[in-house]
């Protein structure tokens, strides 16, 4: 039987390999099942290991968000009222942008144009957020990017280029320029022949460090195994020394916390 | 979600006041179980709200869908700030079914309505409601109530004396504010009173497709830009979204569309593969918005058996909080399969939110279908039997325990 907390385990896995060196992007990916509860899992992860997080939210509420994060030992109220959380509520700001034309370029821009050509001011929000504070003492550790979840971005109306664009942009600032690192969630569409939504995971998986794969079983519905996490480290920089690894676990989502097992090890079959 | 606004300074004790203005949400309403606190201090408030109870797996505060079948499949109704997506059915017999009995609960419970339709008028889909079913000592009570107030003198007076008399009767009654989903009788009609008395604001998009819009184009079909200007213009001047200091909401919004999707909504993704890609799913992202800052609940009713690019279906159930997939057997081979001779369709529980929690409640059985006797629809298990061929036996007991026997 594995540790219980095999997602803390794979991303401190990642950072211990290259410490020191630029930031990790990591890619969480479901199929057939909904991977959201690796987004709690990152959020309450960083927030108790002391660093700087930008959440970009756009599926649930901030109390959605917060009431989980309760479960998992962090108060997102907190957080953000101390300045380690920046919390972008897309869904609030969506009704704040769609029926009132705002003064200042607004994130969710996009939400107002026909033909939005690109995610820039999403970008600026995100850079913003993030930006080293200069009073000479680092409260916190290294700044993080999340993003719940990419796909609906194509479903407002982006391209998939534009959002692979603006990922692109974040790795530059975030990831490069500031040492931090991204996790973002994409859908696995499968075979619903959803293009875009193909492409934007294929380009994302391409330049991850670390893929999180969350996949329901194949079999169906299972009350004791809710599904299967692939979890496959990338290593881009050197592609020809290190082969990719990857394991494959089975997991059961409880109330407060997941539980992982090897496949076949389920505590209900033993 | 929404802020109800605190109680006049009159009114409570200093220890009531010091607890809502707390910084960490305490409520007064206290669970054994997790918290059950939604994101305001005034939740203890919302629990008073006609028609509503709070979920005791996450304290969200739940309506009835007007099935209490599927109340309970939904588990135990539906969350107050999200979006319930019906599948219809290929007719759209029994999602419109569906939408009245949604709708025919609004009335029951005092809730205001919106009804929202590019099809039939509003007011019509109302006259169409079916009647709740009462039981019969109340009946014989309201019977005679109505025997009585015929013979009045005065018009007027009537009128609205026999609407006051009216309405604690039905709180008294089965249909009163304690108790939570209703029954039916789909052969009779929802009584003319109570449809008069209820509170409903109507959207009838070839009516309203002339007027001015003051939302620039944006991809979003002209039908759909107008319906989400209609539907904040409505929680915003009533109050659902707390943000008017004037009007203290405590009512519920349940929102009502039909056959969103459909062409006569002006969107072409039921015509064509390569229409409008954007149009639905930008609008549902902005009405679920909607609908988390305020007290409302939608059911939207979708022909996605006529959406022709597979993704935007997917991406719809992405964007929805409940899905649930109607099949009927009509027309179809499974009518004369004699696995399902007693029932008019399936019912595919597609998606559950897992609000405010990592899990949710999950029926171990999946294989659910649905028939209209003669006044109720009901929703039963399956029943599979040893003809059905299958390499894997699976025995549903009278209990509704699995049995594999391979």
């Amino acid at each position: 039987k594995c540790p219980g907390r095999l997602a803390d385990y794979a991303s401190a896995y990642v950072h211990r390999r290259i410490p020191g060196g630029p930031g990790k992007l990591t890619l969480l990916c479901d199929a057939n099942t909904d991977g959201s509860f690796l987004v709690h899992h990152f959020l309450s992860f960083y927030l108790k290991a002391n660093c700087k997080v930008c959440f970009v939210a756009l599926i649930q509420s901030f109390s959605h968000y917060n009431i989980v994060g309760q479960k998992l030992g962090v108060s997102l109220t907190v957080a953000r009222e101390c300045g380690q959380l920046v919390f972008l509520e897309g869904l609030k700001s969506s009704v704040d942008v769609f029926f009132r034309a705002q003064a200042e370029p607004h994130p969710l821009q996009f939400l107002r144009e026909a033909n939005a050509e690109n995610l820039q001011p999403l970008y600026e929000f995100v850079r913003e957020a993030l930006k080293p504070v200069d009073d000479g003492e680092a409260a916190w550790r290294c700044p993080v990017l999340l993003v719940d979840d990419l796909s609906v971005l194509l479903s407002l109306g982006m391209g998939a280029v534009a959002v692979l664009d603006f990922i692109h942009y974040c790795r530059a600032t975030v990831c490069w320029e500031r040492k931090g690192n991204i996790v973002a969630l994409v859908h696995d569409s499968g075979d619903t022949e959803d293009e875009e939504n193909n492409i934007l995971l294929n380009g994302l998986s391409h330049q991850s460090h670390l893929i999180l794969r969350a996949e329901g079983l194949a079999t169906g519905f299972c009350r004791d195994v809710h599904g299967q996490l692939r979890i496959l480290w990338r290593t881009p920089s050197q592609p020809t020394t290190q082969r990719d690894q990857s394991l494959t676990y089975q997991y059961k989502i409880q109330d407060k916390s997941v539980s992982f097992f090897a496949k076949g090890m389920s505590p209900a079959v033993l | 979600m929404a802020a109800v606004a605190t109680c006049g300074t009159g009114a409570g004790s200093t220890g009531s006041v010091v607890a809502a203005g707390s910084k960490n949400h305490v409520t007064s309403f206290q669970r054994r179980g997790p918290r059950a606190s939604g994101s305001d201090s005034s939740y203890s408030r919302l629990v008073s709200i006609a028609g509503t109870r709070p979920s005791v797996r996450n304290g969200q505060l739940l309506v009835s869908t007007g099935l209490p079948a599927l109340d309970q499949l939904l588990g135990g109704g539906l969350a107050v700030g999200t979006v319930l997506l019906i599948e219809e059915d290929k007719y759209n017999i029994y999602s419109s079914l569906l939408f009245k009995y949604f709708l025919a609960e609004g009335i029951i419970n005092g809730h205001t309505l919106l009804v929202a339709s590019a099809k039939e008028d509003p007011a019509d889909i109302l006259q169409e409601l079916p009647a709740p079913l009462l039981d019969d000592n109340f009946k014989k009570d309201f019977d005679e109530e109505a025997c009585n107030h015929k013979t009045a003198e005065s018009n007027i007076k009537m009128k609205i004396a026999w609407r006051y008399q009216l309405l604690p009767k039905m709180e008294a009654g089965p249909v009163s504010s304690s108790r939570f989903g209703h029954y039916y009788d789909a052969s009779k009609k929802m009584p003319q009173e109570l449809i008069e008395a209820s509170k409903w604001h109507g959207f009838f998009f070839p009516e309203k497709s002339s007027s001015t819009l003051n939302i620039e184009p944006c991809s979003l079909t002209h039908g759909y830009i107008k319906l989400l200007q209609f539907i904040q213009n409505i929680i915003y001047e009533e109050g659902f979204d707390g943000s008017n200091p004037q009007k203290k909401q405590k009512n519920i919004l349940r929102i009502g569309i039909q056959n969103l999707g459909s062409p006569l909504w002006g969107d072409d993704i039921c015509c064509t593969e390569n229409g409008n890609s954007h149009s639905l799913t930008k609008f549902l992202y902005v009405l679920r918005g909607l609908l988390r800052t305020s007290l409302s609940a939608c059911m939207i009713t979708m022909p996605t058996h006529l959406i022709q690019n597979k993704a935007i279906i997917s991406r719809v159930t992405n964007l929805s909080d409940t899905v649930v997939g109607l099949e009927s057997f009509i027309g179809s081979e499974r009518e004369t399969n004699p696995l399902y001779k007693d029932y008019h369709g399936l019912i595919h529980i597609r998606q559950i939110p897992r609000l405010n929690n990592l899990i949710y409640d999950v029926s171990d059985v999946k294989d659910l279908a649905f028939k209209l006797k003669r006044k109720l629809f009901t929703i039963e298990f399956l029943h599979t039997n040893t003809d059905r061929v299958n390499t894997e036996k699976t025995f549903i007991t009278s209990d509704f325990r699995v049995i594999h026997v391979f």
